[in-house]
């Protein structure tokens, strides 16, 4: 008997130990959050004495937006773009043609529009297209594409308007509102407008 | 808020959000499912319909910018080079699943419409965007160079 009431107590105690209730958990967060690199204003550079120091140092820092993924995957040295940050092959396997905005029977309008479009992911811009294949950046150093951007017959657009393309181009501009997961450029386009315009201003000098 | 656009001749109207994809639109508010939802990310093709006669991803396309365009969809494209791509297909016994085959032939008609005579080339590029899971694409070429042969005889 007493056997039975120990074997009782034994197993009520066993179920009605404290046990931990379940806790409510929070849902992964949909999307990364996306974080946005600031620039140094240009006019952080202002302590460096020497205008030709002072300069190269203006381009290395307008070089962290330059050689950032959402400008060089449409810099790209061949006829196909890259996308994502990890800057790999575009898909669909797409071409340049003859204007830069696709083969004239896969343009990048059969799928890119005016605007970013959230429910398909896809980016978009009224000017979307690639750079000319004269202003392939990636695969160079920073110094290349410093005197690739400084030849007119490569750059087709002599200084006034370089600067105008990095400071005031809308698609260039898309950089810094990409939609999406896809990271945005550092800084602002009027901040990286200001280095290049400084840059211009100190003699134009390039890194290595 | 209300958009018209003329869908195989036809005005339509439609009250939708304006960011709703085209193929949303197309699919269940103006029931033409002819056009497949495939990935709906424009990675497959299965959704291509032509806009203004560009061949485009219906899923990538939002209603508002679609709105005014004149769009023709599987169920009613027509024309020398249309029937010449449906009769090849027949011929060819193209589509295994099927599930690609209206993005397909929207491409293919498109193709044959800007390029009468493609090279393999000119396939590849057009059609790259259009993915077979069954991997008919052999056929597919084989049906579009017969097309173009016949569209022009
Ligand atoms: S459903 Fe539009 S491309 Fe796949
Ligand atoms: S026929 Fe099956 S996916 Fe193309």
């Amino acid at each position: 008997m007493a056997l039975v009431i120990a074997a009782i107590v034994l197993v009520l105690a066993i179920v009605l130990r404290p046990q931990p209730l379940p806790e409510a958990q929070a849902l992964p967060a949909n999307h990364r959050s996306i974080e946005t690199a600031q620039l140094r204003p240009a006019a952080a550079f202002a302590t460096i004495t020497d205008p030709a120091v002072r300069s190269v140092a203006l381009f290395e820092e307008a070089g962290r937006v330059i050689q950032h993924p959402r400008c060089m995957n449409c810099h790209p040295r061949t006829d196909r773009p890259t996308q994502t940050d990890a800057m790999r092959p575009h898909m669909p396997w797409v071409t340049r043609g003859p204007d830069n905005a696709g083969a004239a029977t896969l343009r990048c309008t059969t799928c890119h529009h005016d605007a970013n479009f959230a429910a398909s992911g896809v980016p978009g811009n009224p000017k979307w297209k690639l750079a000319p294949i004269e202003m392939a950046w990636q695969g160079k150093t920073l110094g290349q594409i410093c005197r690739q951007i400084l030849d007119p017959a490569r750059a087709h657009m002599g200084r006034d308007q370089l600067l105008q393309h990095m400071a005031k181009d809308e698609l260039v501009g898309w950089a810094w509102h990409p939609g999406g997961k896809r990271t945005p450029a550092p800084g602002t386009q009027a901040e990286f407008g200001a280095l290049i315009d400084a840059w211009l201003k100190t003699g134009a000098r390039c890194p290595a | 808020m209300s958009y018209s656009l003329t869908v195989n001749g036809q005005v339509r109207h439609v009250d939708e959000d304006g960011q709703t994809p085209l193929l949303w639109v197309l699919r269940d508010t103006l029931k033409l499912p002819g056009t497949k939802y495939g990935c709906g990310i424009a990675q497959c093709g299965a959704c291509t319909v032509h806009v203004d006669g560009q061949p485009m991803r219906s899923c990538s396309l939002a209603l508002e910018a679609a709105a005014g365009s004149q769009i023709v969809t599987i169920e009613a494209v027509d024309g020398p080079q249309a029937d010449a791509i449906r009769d090849a297909w027949v011929a060819r016994d193209v589509p295994q699943c099927g599930f690609c085959q209206s993005g397909q032939i929207m491409s293919a008609v498109a193709l044959l419409r800007s390029v009468p005579k493609p090279t393999d080339a000119d396939i590849d590029i057009a059609m790259s965007g259009n993915i077979c899971r069954c991997a008919t694409y052999n056929r597919i070429r084989a049906a579009i160079h017969d097309a173009a042969g016949s569209a022009q005889s």
